[in-house]
């Protein structure tokens, strides 16, 4: 593989950039594999790129049934966070952030991390001291918390509304100062290109279409390019879980939801950190090309169609001319869906599951862009040695019978209502 | 934008109702024994189909009813709504 340095980039320049090397190759695929891991998106590519690196395994088909990246992992607002208060969450997400930070490094691709800070903004004495609580949390996990005042705000954030008539007006925040963005598109290529260089296969428009099984153990898969041999199966489909998880006779505590997202024209420098509203449910941050990125609720109903409709979005957006009242002179760009993953209590699963040699790595929520590392890195270790991951030992499939459930926010797969 | 046929009401925006989720799922009886499974199944689990899903939804800015829509939740398509106490 060719390194990408300041030397390779002023030698290509001399040659007119005619001579890079492309950066993966499409493969078809072989008859049997090692692993096979379903979904080329950020987690099931992360999840090849640790096994091959962490477990040594490279005889790893991805299979991909639209075109790499093509998912959520390119229809998120790339978000990155470990501010939870819950044990659980806090080192599973932190561990990810301090992956985040060595990630351009260790893939030598430039994922454009930038720990920006994110900054909630309480809207009442009430939600101050929910903040305080939640704050005080992340510290005693080792997690950076800084709480600021609204004079503090006024300067980091002086485009918000603090005048005298807000309707939410803002009494102060949360800050996780380590917390930011990075360029979701670069995760998914900077992964594919060195897992590609190891020698796994990457093979875009193959559906997966059924599973054999026999004796309880997984024997391989069927796919719209052929059968393909394997004694062990990853899933990171997010959204399609469901899907195929009734292919083997699983019923799963996930609700697929369409969540929308859109950027404004690009404007000059506006927002120097991500910013979510306290009075409802709207973030936003702004892109290095000066687009305004924003989202927020749910469509609120299942949906499987990566687009949702207007009123949604007016919502959401009228939410955001609320925290930043010049927002509405903006014209928007692009606005697009992406399916998510609700589980039941708001947190992933990541397990084996009743088929030997199947494990499943779901139920993101709208989460899953910050968990990429730190997903591939535990559900790599649970594909190869057939069991769960310390830090993702609470994020079992059964805890929805045991009831150890992990609903940091109490909302399940209807946020709306909360 | 949603046009949703409100039983009682006509046709209205879908501003005006509120989603109540699968319509298939059944509370386990009451009085009768049941298991933890029979719970866990009826509180968390789904079946979560790509295409045709019966589902509950709330005139909750009109009538306040609660009524069924057969909706597909691949293409957003209505076909069919319904009483609570009729079939699908």
């Amino acid at each position: 593989m060719q390194r990408y340095s300041i030397f390779s980039l002023i030698k290509n320049a001399f040659g007119g950039h005619k001579d890079w090397e492309v950066a993966w190759k499409d493969s078809e695929p072989k008859k049997e594999y090692d692993v096979v891991i379903i979904g080329a998106g950020g987690h099931g590519l992360a999840t090849a790129y640790y096994l091959a690196k962490e477990h040594k395994i490279t005889n790893i088909a991805v299979l991909e049934k639209g075109w790499l990246g093509g998912g959520s992992v390119g229809r998120n607002t790339s978000i990155l966070r470990s501010n939870y208060m819950f044990d659980p969450n806090g080192f599973f997400y932190e561990h990810g952030m301090k992956m985040w930070e060595n990630l351009s490094q260790e893939l030598n691709y430039n994922v454009m991390y930038s720990p920006r800070g994110i900054i909630n903004l309480a809207h009442s004495d009430a939600q101050l001291n929910v903040f305080y609580r939640r704050g005080n949390s992340m510290r005693l996990n080792g997690i950076d918390a800084v709480m600021l005042g609204r004079d503090e705000l006024k300067k980091m954030i002086p485009f918000a509304d603090f005048s005298e008539s807000a309707r939410f007006p803002i009494f102060g925040g949360l800050m996780q100062p380590r917390g930011g963005t990075a360029r979701h598109d670069a995760v998914a290529w900077g992964y594919a290109r060195q897992i590609n260089s190891m020698g796994v296969d990457i093979i875009q428009h193959c559906e997966v279409t059924g599973f054999d099984v026999q004796n309880g153990k997984i024997q391989g898969v069927q796919t719209s390019k052929g059968n393909i041999k394997t004694k062990k199966v990853g899933l990171c489909v997010a959204g399609n879980t469901s899907l195929l998880a009734e292919k083997l006779n699983m019923k799963l505590p996930i609700e697929s939801h369409v969540l929308q997202a859109c950027v404004s024209e690009p404007v000059k420098p506006f927002l120097d950190h991500v910013v979510t509203f306290g009075a409802g449910h709207f973030y936003c941050s702004q892109s290095d090309k000066g687009e305004m990125v924003m989202g927020g609720d749910l469509d609120g109903y299942n949906s499987y169609a990566q687009r949702g409709n207007l009123p949604t979005l007016q919502h959401v957006l009228t939410e955001g001319v609320a925290m930043f009242p010049n927002l509405s002179r903006l014209k928007m760009l692009r606005t697009w869906g992406g399916i998510m993953d609700m589980s039941m209590d708001g947190s992933p699963i990541i397990d084996k599951t009743h088929i030997d040699g199947v494990y499943l790595n779901c139920g993101w929520c709208y989460g899953g862009f910050k968990a990429t590392p730190v997903s591939g890195w535990t559900f790599a270790h649970t594909i190869a040695k057939d069991e769960v991951h310390e830090l993702s030992s609470k994020y079992r499939l059964n805890r929805f019978n045991t009831g150890h459930l992990i609903d940091e926010k109490g909302l399940g797969t209807k946020t709306w209502i909360g | 934008m949603l046009e949703i046929k409100c039983p009682h009401c006509g046709s209205r925006s879908q501003n005006e109702f509120s989603y109540g989720g699968d319509s298939s799922v059944k509370r386990p009886e009451l009085g009768k024994e049941v298991t933890d499974k029979d719970w866990d199944d009826f509180i968390y689990f789904r079946k979560n189909p790509r295409g045709k899903h019966s589902e509950l939804w709330h005139h909750v800015a009109g009538c306040r009813q609660w009524f069924k829509v057969l909706r597909d939740t691949s293409t957003h398509e209505i076909f069919k709504t319904a009483k609570l106490t009729e079939e699908l």
